[in-house]
């Protein structure tokens, strides 16, 4: 709990003064701890600019190109500190710019706060210019909005959806000033944050319920979501495995929870999952979720997923028990404490036989990737028509996309935070780079926002200060490009590697293996030179196309201070393997593609 | 399938209402009936929701409820620990050939004429949806000119009380 000092703003002849809502707003933020905003001036918050310009010591604001970019951009924020991103937005078309940004917070489960402004209460309802309904808008995508018409409610409001969006499972709030609020005045009172609302306790009923599932058990796999990410409880889950024996996978977003190093950790289960992962998951007769919620790239078709298993379920937030699996035992409590309370109840196992056979899968992960490597087709790109196949360069010096990855990653540190757009990079970086650090891996999954990256990653070097790599795609980064102006003006050692294939390359695999390569609109004939656009926006620009290269570019981009764009061509044949194909199982795993066959 | 009736304490705040309804809409759960109003804390307003649903829909039904903000209590009402009334107001045909059989049937199930001109007949009946469904069957064929039903409210017998 963090105590603010009272501060009463007094006039000279001591009394209490009072403020403006705009006022109001910016000492409600400050309380709040919070000194880095994120948004896009308008008609309706133009009061509250006005007390960001007087309170610009106090509180820096980061001006975006759209206001997507900025909600994206306090997405980022907050994933890479775990504490609160705040965006401001104007209203009518301000706000539902907003809508992607929120709603990709919302499935992710991020803590942010979206304050609108909105035209005076005497014309809401009217139709009136740039008026719309963004509480209505945003009712199932945030944990709760509010649209105050009272200034007396406003510090309250604002402190509440603090604390809501940071209580249990994080989430964001809105919350909507109409104009005239924040010009009418209303006495201010410094108050002391409140803590989280308090998260549900595991019963020790439930515990030893588990501790018997978990000592039945032989086959133990334990499954990370966000929720270890956001309950801070890498260190308790890797003790926990250690002491039951057991191997770890993850969801995508519970990547960068557990090191990669980690000899227990097998990456990230589900569609586009690793191997062993996967395998291990169906192979276990126990799987332990922790803040996870079983979505189903995460899971493919669950029938199949359960068959061999039973599920303990731990969460923070009760309704994700028995949602999308039903467990034998769900356990509503805190990540971190759930686990702890297991940690000190569990006696020590040993599987050395699961143990054994985990090694073995990990053995055939390898020897499937290296043998689907050898086939890749980074190498003479017959069926297009894009330019983008590597076809004069020698096969060695082809940028696969892992090499692109690798390269990167040798240059970055365990600090670097990895960003990503939505698409095949985003698999290829989820599964390959070698995350040490918790909260180093931002992706938007989801929603599975393609756009996401630039924002986010602007807001992650904004919260950090860290060098920050955003693997991209040609497809998505045209999305959100505008935001390389706001990199620029704000000089963020932001790297963007571009893997450039022509094309929308998950919509194309998908259309190579299930839709008889019928290329619909996947194909982008686009002749965008990156590297001149990246230079006129006054970013440095560099476009690779074999391992020196990209060696060369990295050297330079990471010795850079402003942000850096790498165009990276990459042939539009690699697919994202290995994948299990929507609505299939682990009995449908494709590891392997021969010329856009199975 | 089964029948559930949930008992729902809430904020008694603008669009609170939109944010229960709109949570089974998203869900894929479908209302028979909704019924809300001030409780004797104007604090508080409370929601009766009527709806088909198996246990699944049941427990998530009440754990999306849990979790939101404006929401106080929820409540299962268990059939046999509940006593449940709606109430209706039909308007009926006034036609002399049929008018002693409404009549008959007004006076058997204890409803109430409430308005009487002569070309219809209004009345009122309050009771359990059952009742009420027969009492719609029996009326029928004189012509239901128009007919209106608050859905179900419900309250738990004894001293058992949802508070906040």
């Amino acid at each position: 709990m963090v105590l603010i000092k009272r501060i009463y703003i007094r006039s000279r002849k001591g009394e209490i003064m009072k403020l403006t809502g705009a006022q109001i707003i910016i000492e409600a933020l400050v309380e709040q701890g919070c000194d880095r905003v994120f948004g896009y001036p308008g008609g309706q918050v133009i009061n509250l600019y006005d007390e960001l310009y007087k309170n610009r010591d106090r509180i820096n604001h980061i001006i975006t190109a759209h206001e997507q970019g900025a909600a994206h951009a306090a997405d980022g924020f907050a994933r890479a500190t775990g504490k609160t991103g705040v965006v401001i937005a104007t209203s009518g078309p301000g706000a539902t710019n907003l809508v992607t940004g929120i709603a990709t917070a919302y499935l992710d489960s991020v803590p942010m706060v979206a304050i609108t402004g909105n035209v005076p209460c005497n014309l809401l309802g009217r139709d009136s210019f740039q008026e719309v309904d963004i509480c209505g808008v945003t009712l199932p995508i945030t944990k709760h909005n509010y649209i105050v018409k009272d200034v007396t409610e406003l510090a309250d409001t604002i402190r509440e959806a603090f604390r809501l969006a940071k209580s249990g499972r994080p989430g964001p709030v809105l919350v909507d000033v109409p104009k005239d609020v924040q010009c009418a005045l209303c006495e201010f009172e410094n108050a002391v944050v409140a803590p989280a609302f308090e998260s549900p306790k595991a019963d020790s009923e439930d515990i030893s319920k588990a501790v018997e599932m978990i000592c039945e058990s032989k086959k133990p796999y334990i499954y990370c979501g966000g929720g270890v990410i956001s309950a801070a409880a890498s260190r308790e889950v890797m003790d926990f495995a250690e002491l039951i024996d057991a191997p770890i996978g993850c969801s995508m977003m519970g990547l960068s929870a557990i090191p990669t190093s980690n000899e227990r950790f097998l990456g990230m289960q589900g569609m586009h999952g690793h191997y062993a992962s996967s395998m291990a998951q169906s192979e276990a007769d126990l799987v332990i979720a922790v803040g996870a919620r079983f979505s189903d790239r995460a899971t493919g078709k669950m029938s199949v997923y359960v068959r061999n298993c039973k599920v303990l379920h731990i969460d923070v937030d009760d309704a994700e028990i028995d949602k999308n699996v039903t467990s034998q035992l769900g356990i509503n409590g805190d990540v971190k404490e759930t686990i702890r309370k297991l940690v000190a109840a569990v006696s020590k196992q040993s599987h050395p036989e699961w143990m054994q056979r985990i090694e073995e899968l990990k053995k055939e992960e390898k020897a499937k990737l290296e043998s689907a490597l050898k086939n890749s087709p980074s190498r003479k790109c017959s069926d297009c028509a894009v330019n983008c196949a590597n076809t004069d360069i020698p096969a060695e010096n082809r940028l696969h996309p892992y090499t692109i990855i690798d390269t990167i990653s040798e240059h970055a540190d365990k600090n670097t935070i990895v960003v990503t757009d939505v698409g095949q990079h985003q698999m290829w970086t989820a599964q390959r780079y070698p995350f040490e650090k918790i909260r180093t891996f931002i992706s938007s999954g989801g929603l599975g926002t393609m756009g996401f990256g630039m924002g986010a990653a602007i807001g992650a070097t904004i919260a950090t200060g860290e060098k920050t790599v955003l693997f991209t795609g040609d497809g998505s980064f045209g999305m959100n490009l505008n935001e390389l102006a706001t990199a620029v003006s704000q000089n963020t050692p932001i790297i963007v590697v571009i893997m450039n294939n022509g094309v929308l390359g998950m919509v194309r695999q998908w259309q190579s293996l299930f839709f008889d390569k019928h290329y619909s609109n996947t194909t982008l004939n686009r002749k965008t030179d990156f590297v001149k656009l990246a230079e006129s926006f006054g970013a440095k620009g560099i476009r690779v196309q074999t391992k020196e290269e990209l060696e060369n570019a990295a050297k330079e981009a990471f010795a850079a201070d402003g942000p850096v764009v790498i165009d990276c061509l990459v042939d539009c044949g690699e697919f994202v393997l290995p994948m299990l194909p929507p609505g299939g199982s682990i009995d449908d795993i494709i590891t392997e593609v021969h010329g856009g066959e199975i | 399938m089964a029948k559930y009736v949930f008992g729902i304490l809430v904020a008694n705040k603008f669009g609170v209402l939109t944010r229960v309804s709109s949570m089974f809409t998203r869900r894929g759960f479908n209302i028979d009936t909704l019924t809300v109003g001030e409780t004797q804390s104007p604090e508080l307003s409370r929601i009766t929701v009527c709806m088909m649903g198996d246990e699944y829909a049941k427990s998530q039904i009440i754990k999306q409820l849990d979790k939101m903000h404006d929401v106080k209590q929820v409540q299962v009402m268990e059939r046999d620990e509940t006593v449940t009334r709606e109430l209706l107001l039909i308007k009926i045909k006034n036609d002399s050939a049929t008018r002693q059989d409404v009549l008959a049937a007004v006076d058997v199930f204890r409803s109430k004429i409430v308005d009487y001109s002569p070309d219809a007949l209004c009345i009122e009946i309050t009771g359990e949806t059952s009742k009420i469904n027969a009492f719609i069957e029996l009326v029928k064929p004189f012509g239901i000119m128009e007919m209106c039903r608050t859905g179900l409210v419900a309250l738990e017998r004894g001293g058992n009380c949802m508070s906040y």
